[in-house]
């Protein structure tokens, strides 16, 4: 059987900041049997742009997106907020222009964020992953509200062998990265973060995983400010540990 | 001013959503409206149960001498008011000792229940559910008398039990047609202002009896 | 055009007492309508339903309003209309020198709030006073509303002793219970003497001229029922075309406000007393008012911000509310439903930060009875925002940034090019995550960044280096393999 091919859009944040997030998802999807892609000419979603107002700009992102990946059978992407992106917003930013809405309808479903990738497409939730470690799980905003995710990465979390999910009081709450939000309302940002980080020690977790590095770089920015030891650490690091054989 | 400003106004709106004086409206979606079947006795339980969760105080009646018997121990040694609804005075209630009844004249309503210590009406309808009463002002139910006094004792017949809110608006689809004044009253009257502390009798009465006769 | 109010957040977040009194109270709220909606299995139908009748109402609403002021002269009543704050106030003004009113009571009314009634009568020596506890205190203090539903949720029981004392000349207390009790006293009296009683009004029913009035404490009715005349006041887009959509809007605004099935008084007041009823007002007028929302109105994707029916719950939900609180947004309207008015209303030129002080959570469109998709909005106008400043020198940088990010992201050489240029532009050690930046750059987006947390560096080897390396191994694995 030929194995299916998908197509990975790492996320600019994972490609230039947190690459082994990116690895991860090969790893666990070649594990699964998937024939993995790297459309080398692929850079950003536009979300940056689209959620400062600036939408011409996002437009010449976005367009440049469409055209990398249209003719891919599955976009795996390690990330809620840049799955709506492409999924829910490009459509919004061409309301106007029947032809490329047209192309983007054509391609929003294929268009997958990680763990609903695993769980809705390859329909697993055992891939077979081992870290033994107390974690609690951070629902990121778009991924929750946008996209529905919820019960997925739980779901694949609870199979991984040696792992307890704890679940912390405010798993709903934004972390307050909010993209050029976190600059623009810097010591906002931080209390959310701060807020965020209570709830996170109260579970005694030693890891806080999430499927957005965005939100993960804020948390584990404050928590280094903070000096507290807890890590945060994406779901595809946690599903591509394996047991040392 | 206010006939300038109402065609001005009316002619912005009409500009705004590009309509004209007098375009048809498209139909309105239906109510979302659901009466269920509930017998007598499981609304007077959801009543008392609803009722009771409130704070409020209800007494099932077995007859009318009974609720009148209730009332006066609620009388001992305090004022009251009554309302003119027929209903008390069928009970008995309405010439209790220490009981006043205002008649028609609008200032010596207003003393009586500014003074008093309880305001006696019935009322027109009491809703299971949320354990509400129904009051319409009328020549009998001033709005005065379930509103100024501490404390609100309203007898009610028990056949006046709705199932609740959408079988009341089914009942009367414009509440506006019989009187000046509808109220549902759901309980005390109460405050969280302070803290999302609960405190109770702020303005209205802090203390509800409800009889069902 | 205003900055964002730096100083002012900073206040609010430094001050450990508000935290808490904002944090605790819009948890509670939270949890209050948490468990209220848990029995109401189809509480998502209700709320399409609302969203369906606010959307069909506003959609024709000249036809609504022309029924409605029908309706209301039938039932004996007025209709006032308004175009603005101006017009209104000197209504009100006109009405107490006809009828030699010297006090007014008020009960809780946002619409007021919005158009500073308050401090247009007063300038005739009227007494205004406001009857809602959390309103009174307010007054007293001379502060407006923190938040819609709880308007002085950030004052303790302890603010609210030292305002009493000092306000009312009464011996200091401290328990709430007993400060409520103060207040009854004090506005009963007030209630007993005021000629006039101003509400506002939760809807409007259309086909029978009537006002809804939903509250707690019993001032609404006391404001309705005890002066000589009554005036109501109300946003136009309030009005609902049948009492019986109230079947569907009763039941989620008691619990998406406060978590109550029905709140403790739901009133239908219609007119002045009719022939024959004892109590109840002589005059009667329902003020509409516009004051901006045609301006709203005429734009079909944000009109929707007019179905609000001021329930709150988008504060108790919103992280940004949660720290900033109600006074740091710049009008009446707090939190995310105030982060969309204020500009439909003011221009987005008034306050430009306010609808990027948002993470775009969605938490606010998701608590929403009414489904405003305020999200959506905030983006839309974040837009209208970029494009108000194009041809202005504010925001130059951040404009060169966008267009240069565009630039990059949408040519691959160009962003590979760029990537490692910055790579090896990167100060820090390689490896170590950032914890200060240089003071030249404290107020760059980095700087700021740097003021809250720390940053991680780029990566040694961006993803697709790793990539290539990882393909490269693998080939060479298989070769190994194969031979």
């Amino acid at each position: 059987m030929v194995p299916t091919r998908v197509s990975l859009f790492v996320t600019c944040i994972v490609d230039q900041l947190f690459p082994n997030v990116g690895i991860a998802v090969a790893d666990v999807l070649e594990r699964l049997g998937y024939d993995v892609h790297f459309p080398e000419d692929q850079t950003c979603c536009g979300q940056p742009a689209f959620n400062s107002g600036y939408r011409e700009e996002a437009r010449k992102v976005a367009a440049h997106f469409l055209r990398v990946f249209e003719k891919a059978d599955h976009i795996v992407v390690p990330s809620g907020s840049c799955t709506s992106m492409a999924g829910h917003h490009f459509a919004d930013l061409y309301e106007d222009d029947p032809a490329m809405l047209d192309r983007i309808h054509h391609f929003e479903s294929r268009v997958h964020e990680f763990s609903s990738f695993l769980t809705d497409i390859a329909k697993v939730d055992d891939v077979g992953a081992f870290f033994p470690h107390t974690v609690t799980y951070h629902d990121s905003c778009h991924a929750l509200r946008e996209l529905g995710i919820k019960k997925g990465p739980r779901a694949l979390l609870d199979r991984v062998e040696g792992l307890t999910l704890k679940e912390m009081d405010a798993a709903q709450e934004c972390c307050g990265f909010g993209g050029t939000f976190s600059v623009k309302f810097a010591e906002v940002s931080g209390g959310m973060a701060g807020a965020k980080i209570e709830s996170i020690l109260r579970t005694g977790a030693s890891h806080v995983v999430s499927i957005d590095s965005s939100c993960l770089m804020q948390l584990q920015g404050a928590l280094a400010r903070r000096a507290v030891p807890v890590r945060t650490i994406h779901l595809a690091e946690v599903l591509a540990q394996t047991k040392p054989s | 001013m206010s006939s300038a400003s109402r065609e001005i106004m009316l002619g912005g709106i009409r500009a705004a959503l590009g309509r004209t004086s007098g375009q048809a409206v498209a139909p309105v979606p239906p109510p979302r409206i659901h009466v269920p079947e509930v017998s007598l006795d499981e609304r007077v339980r959801q009543f008392s149960q609803a009722f009771e969760k409130l704070n409020g105080k209800p007494y099932a009646a077995q007859s009318p001498d009974d609720a009148r018997a209730y009332v006066a121990r609620l009388l001992q040694g305090k004022s009251a008011v009554a309302s003119g609804a027929p209903f008390l005075v069928e009970c008995g209630i309405a010439n209790l000792p220490g009981v006043e009844a205002p008649g028609d004249d609008r200032a010596v309503l207003r003393e009586l229940c500014a003074t008093r210590d309880i305001g006696i009406t019935s009322a027109d309808y009491a809703l299971a559910d949320t354990g509400s009463l129904v009051m319409i002002s009328s020549r009998q139910e001033a709005r005065l008398v379930s509103l100024l006094p501490p404390c609100h004792v309203a007898v009610v017949p028990r056949d006046r039990l709705l199932t609740g809110l959408d079988e009341l608006l089914t009942i009367l689809p414009k509440p506006a047609g019989l009187s000046s004044s509808m109220v549902l009253i759901t309980g005390p009257s109460r405050t969280a202002d302070i803290e999302q502390i609960l405190v109770r009798g702020v303005h209205g009465p802090g203390e509800i009896h409800v009889v069902l006769v | 055009m205003k900055l964002i109010p730096v100083e002012e957040i900073h206040e609010a977040l430094a001050n450990p007492r508000l935290q808490t009194a904002i944090y605790d109270s819009t948890a509670r709220l939270m949890e209050k309508r948490r468990v209220a909606i848990g029995p109401v299995p189809d509480f998502e139908a209700y709320r399409d339903q609302a969203n369906a009748i606010k959307r069909h109402t506003i959609e024709h609403l000249d036809h609504y309003l022309e029924q409605l002021e029908a309706n209301v002269t039938a039932n004996g009543g007025k209709v006032v209309w308004c175009r603005n704050a101006e017009e209104a106030a000197s209504f009100v003004r006109g009405l107490c020198r006809d009828n030699g009113v010297r006090r007014i009571v008020k009960s809780k009314s946002m619409t007021t709030e919005e158009i500073e009634l308050n401090h247009e009568v007063e300038k005739d020596g009227i007494d205004v006073v406001e009857t809602d506890l959390g309103e009174y205190i307010l007054q007293l203090a001379h502060e407006r509303p923190y938040h819609i539903v709880a308007p002085a949720l950030h004052k303790t029981r302890y603010d609210v002793a030292d305002i009493f004392t000092e306000k009312l000349g009464v011996e200091r207390e401290e328990v709430i219970e007993k400060q409520t009790m103060i207040a009854r006293r004090v506005l009963r009296e007030k209630f007993l003497t005021a000629g006039l009683g101003i509400t506002g009004a939760n809807f409007l029913i259309a086909d029978s001229g009537a006002v809804v009035i939903v509250e707690n404490e019993g001032n609404a009715r006391l404001s309705s029922s005890a002066p000589r005349i009554q005036i109501a006041v109300a946003g136009f887009e309030k009005v609902i075309p049948r009492a019986q959509d109230l079947a569907t809007f009763l039941k989620i605004l008691g619990r998406s406000a406060t978590g109550q099935p029905l709140t403790v008084y739901t009133s239908f007041l219609s007119g002045p007393r009719r022939p024959g009823e004892i109590d109840g007002p002589e005059e009667f007028y329902l003020l509409l008012l516009d004051n901006g929302r045609t301006k709203v109105l005429a734009d079909p994707e944000k009109r929707q911000s007019l179905y609000c029916i001021r329930c709150g719950a988008c504060l108790n939900h919103c992280p940004v509310y949660r720290k900033i609180g109600g006074h740091n947004y710049p009008w009446v309207y707090s939190g995310p439903i105030g982060a969309i008015l204020s500009p439909q209303f003011h221009g987005v030129h008034q306050d430009p930060w306010l609808p990027f002080a948002s993470s775009l959570c969605g938490a606010c469109g998701e608590v929403c009875p009414v489904k405003i998709e305020i999200p959506k909005i905030l983006l839309s106008l974040r837009a209208s925002v970029v494009d108000m400043k194009r041809d202005r020198p504010e925001g130059q940088y951040e404009r060169i940034a966008f267009s240069l990010y565009a630039r990059v992201m949408s040519r691959p050489w160009l962003y590979r090019l760029a990537t490692r240029a910055a790579s090896l532009l990167f100060p820090g050690e390689r490896g170590r995550w950032v914890t200060s930046a240089p003071a030249l750059l404290r107020d760059s987006p980095l700087g700021q960044w740097l003021s809250q947390r720390d940053l991680p560096p780029p990566a040694a080897k961006p993803f697709r280096t790793l990539w290539r390396e990882r393909q490269a191994a693998a080939r060479k694995a298989s070769q190994k393999g194969a031979r």
